[in-house]
């Protein structure tokens, strides 16, 4: 029963249903990994559908985009602590080598600020070792809302 | 801009086609982020294989590879449910590198969905 589970492990529980429920993410295997204060982390598992170049099995780097993109509107809504419509504004992805293939990429991003409408992420993508990233990205949000308790 | 007759998984599971000059990725069910919208990431998935095929048909019969260095997408307007539309522009090709745009636009062409700017590497091989 859920009163045998934590706090931490309910909430883990909520998230992957509620991202089971989006069927981009879905499409591409994209599950819920870790979440903090003010940053997410979603993970790929390697997959036939998400390749690109069949010669090597390097997966496709709109994939990794995806991927990036979902920690990333995470990440703006668990700083936010609710729930609040949002939308991607703009988002750069620089691609620092091809993840490698076989291996589950894990996408880690923070949202280091918000402002009345807009919030500010930053991440990176690896695939086992946080210190050989395979990409990297920035990006900003816009808010539908006002969220409560800022002033900028 | 040539699609291949056999495409790679990525690509065929965005189910994309192509059309004229441009590329489609017709309107399905797995292409939905929140409710009533296309998830970005599809959106920037299109772009990029749009900017990547531009690159390859100006290298037409010069054996190299193209990679992404980086994309840069903005989102102007939500991806509604519908068939979606991308076109690339080469702005510069180069020995090495290639700078490329593309538009992604829906049911109206002068309303852009999606803009990107993409730089991508490429490779290319000496005779052995």
């Amino acid at each position: 029963m859920s009163a045998d589970l934590t706090p931490e492990q309910r909430m883990t529980r909520y998230v992957d249903r509620a991202m089971a429920a989006v069927p981009h993410l879905q499409a591409l295997g994209i599950r819920f990994r870790a979440m903090g204060a003010d940053w997410a982390e979603l993970e790929m598992p390697y997959a036939p559908q998400l390749v690109a170049y069949p010669e090597t099995g390097v997966i496709a780097s709109g994939a990794v985009f995806s991927l990036m993109d979902s920690a990333a509107g995470f990440s703006v809504l668990v700083k936010l602590g609710r729930f609040e419509h949002h939308a991607t504004l703009d988002l750069r992805c620089d691609y620092l080598r091809p993840a490698e293939p076989g291996k589950t990429v894990i996408g880690r991003v923070e949202c280091y600020k918000i402002s009345r409408s807009v919030a500010f992420v930053r991440g990176i993508a690896h695939d086992g070792e946080p210190d050989h990233p395979i990409a990297h990205i920035t990006g900003t949000f816009m808010l539908m809302t006002k969220p409560a308790g800022t002033s900028a | 801009m040539t699609l291949p007759d056999q495409l790679p998984p990525y690509a065929a599971m965005l189910g994309l086609r192509q059309q004229g000059g441009a590329l489609v990725m017709p309107y399905d069910v797995s292409l939905i982020g929140s409710p009533g919208r296309l998830h970005g990431g599809s959106v920037a998935g299109l772009m990029e294989i749009a900017g990547n095929l531009a690159v390859r048909a100006a290298l037409a019969g010069v054996s190299a590879q193209v990679k992404p260095i980086n994309v840069t997408v903005d989102y102007l307007r939500e991806g509604a449910l519908e068939d979606t539309f991308a076109e690339a522009f080469l702005m510069r090709i180069g020995r090495r590198v290639a700078n490329v745009r593309v538009e992604a636009w829906q049911s109206d062409r002068n309303r852009p969905i999606a803009a990107a700017r993409m730089n991508l590497l490429i490779v290319r091989q000496t005779a052995a």
